[in-house]
């Protein structure tokens, strides 16, 4: 593990309820710096509700009710003083299903820019290019730039949903799921993308392929029935678990 | 007989039963369906085979000459196009916003909920009700007088549950991904409404538009109080001009206008007709368009 850096994301005590309904349950973490963080457990264990947590999204949703703390480098990101828009302007998201827009993608990666006038004429065209090649898409792209993106192939739209979401520099970037409208192959390359992406960002993904939360991650968190039941290095977690029910989701006896 | 063949004859007879009601059934839907577009094909069909003959370039874009009983029509057919293009200029920027509202921002509460009722209203009141309601506001209490400008906004009043309905329904056939990805790239609700939901609505609020246009083109109490002139001797100079206008224009030529040309009265309505039908027409080429472009 790299030297100490202080944690990108510390959640303290969160809790989190949809109507009556206790999604997460005093959720403790800290998410270090520059490192991938794995959040797995079985379908419905609130490990996307969590995730969205990280950049309020699940603010869109009007019954959800939280409680505790999240702090962006020692920030609250519920306080008024960080702008919703900068939150999330620095907490990037990318989605289980690839989702440009019907747009060109070019156009998917200048959306951004725009929405937060980051950029204006060529000085786009650079970022452009500078995110496609981040995500390895550049050269297959540069001399399709203004074809629709929907014409892509999964792989390559949720490559280029990447580097939508990472042409306005976040410094964190959450992904929810990324792989899983995606076949073995192009599952491994995304996975060789984030190991790449993480010398410049903090990244948080959400699986339930626990596979790829061992092959990519560093720290991993289990969670099950909204409570995060263990938290951890990656390695530690899966060849040593200390609790039972840890043990039995990674040997797989129930998810 | 044993008793095995005779209850095989039996499921057989039943069989032939229930294959001959279905048949009688089959029968009388497609007959009623049938009637349906004969009433269509009837209605077109008599307007055109007698007012067809009719039609000229002279009778399209001459003034009305012997006291109507000769020469055009323009003068109608200009006052409807005017009249149908500044109801779209009313009619279009407060519905859309009414629809962006009400889907991408009302919250589910007695207020929103009366105004929807309100707006469900809207769509039900008799069209000569929205006359009155136009001469008693817009001619009288406005003070704009029987003029374009009264008749246009009677018009829209009357287009916009149309429009609002048509927009809605476009806005929400926008994927719910588009507006979490817009939001998770930092923009505000506004920017997502305006970047990522109105543009790809676009296509479902022309639509709901024309069409709701088109049925105000070929409205006439609406017009009969607020703007419509049973004869101008020229055309209106501005928004506060009366105007003459198809619809009221046939009714004219119909039932005030002794020892007028048959012809002259189906010409009339034909081109009203095709003036509505072209409309329609136009609207379902581009849904079909929109609909084999759209990629989600």
């Amino acid at each position: 593990m790299k030297p100490t850096e202080a944690p990108k994301l510390i959640v303290q005590d969160l809790d989190l309820y949809y109507g009556d309904f206790q999604a997460l349950k005093r959720i403790q973490m800290s998410i270090v710096s520059r490192q991938i963080t794995a959040l797995i457990g079985p379908s419905g264990c609130g490990k996307s509700t969590l995730l969205r947590c990280f950049n309020r999204m699940n603010d869109l949703i009007e019954s959800v009710q939280m409680r505790g703390r999240i702090l962006l480098d020692g920030q609250d990101i519920a306080d008024p003083s960080l702008p919703l828009v900068t939150l999330r302007k620095r907490v990037g998201m990318v989605f289980q299903r690839p989702n440009p827009f019907p747009l060109s993608a070019f156009e998917n990666i200048a959306f951004g820019l725009h929405l937060h006038a980051l950029a204006a004429g060529r000085r786009i065209h650079a970022i452009v290019e500078q995110s496609l090649q981040a995500v390895g898409l550049w050269d297959r792209l540069k001399d399709r730039l203004h074809q629709p993106a929907l014409r892509l192939s999964l792989e390559e739209q949720q490559r280029l949903c990447i580097a939508r979401a990472m042409a306005i520099k976040p410094e964190v970037i959450l992904l929810d799921e990324p792989c899983s409208t995606l076949d073995p192959i192009a599952t491994g390359k995304i996975e060789e993308l984030l190991y790449a992406l993480k010398e410049h960002y903090t990244i948080v993904i959400v699986t339930h392929n626990m596979q790829q939360a061992a092959r990519v991650s560093d720290t991993a968190g289990f969670l099950l029935l909204g409570e995060l039941v263990e938290f951890g290095p990656t390695n530690r977690l899966f060849t040593n678990p200390r609790d039972p029910k840890t043990e039995a989701y990674i040997t797989g006896r129930f998810g | 007989m044993d008793p095995a063949t005779r209850r095989v004859q039996a499921a057989d007879r039943q069989w032939r039963r229930a294959e001959l009601i279905q048949r009688v059934a089959f029968a009388l839907l497609f007959i009623a369906t049938l009637l349906v577009a004969l009433a269509s094909v009837l209605v077109m069909g008599l307007i055109l085979i007698r007012g067809a003959p009719w039609l000229s370039w002279e009778f399209l874009t001459t003034m009305p000459a012997r006291g109507m009983r000769a020469g055009g029509i323009f003068p109608a057919i200009v006052g409807t196009l005017e009249l149908i293009g500044l109801t779209v200029v009313f009619a279009l920027p407060m519905g859309v916003a009414a629809a962006i509202y009400l889907t991408e921002y009302a919250r589910d509460n007695w207020m929103n909920r009366f105004i929807r009722l309100a707006i469900v209203n809207l769509s039900g009141v008799p069209s000569v009700v929205y006359g009155l309601f136009g001469l008693g506001l817009f001619v009288i209490f406005c003070r704009f007088g029987t003029s374009l400008l009264a008749g246009a906004l009677t018009l829209a009043i009357m287009t916009l549950p149309v429009i609002i309905t048509a927009s809605e329904e476009a806005l929400r056939s926008v994927p719910q991904s588009f507006r979490e990805v817009s939001h998770s790239l930092g923009a505000s609700r506004w920017q997502t409404v305006r970047h990522a939901v109105l543009p790809f609505a676009v296509p479902g609020i022309m639509t709901g538009t024309i069409l709701g246009i088109s049925r105000a083109a070929g409205e006439t109490a609406p017009i009969l109080f607020t703007v419509a002139a049973f004869y101008v001797p020229r055309l209106p100079h501005s928004v506060f001009d009366q105007a003459m206008a198809l619809p009221y224009h046939l009714y004219v030529l119909s039932t005030q206008i002794p020892n007028i040309p048959q012809a002259h009265r189906y010409g009339t309505a034909l081109v009203l007709l095709l003036l509505v039908l072209s409309l329609n027409v136009l609207a379902v080429v581009l849904r079909a368009r929109f609909r084999r472009k759209r990629q989600w």
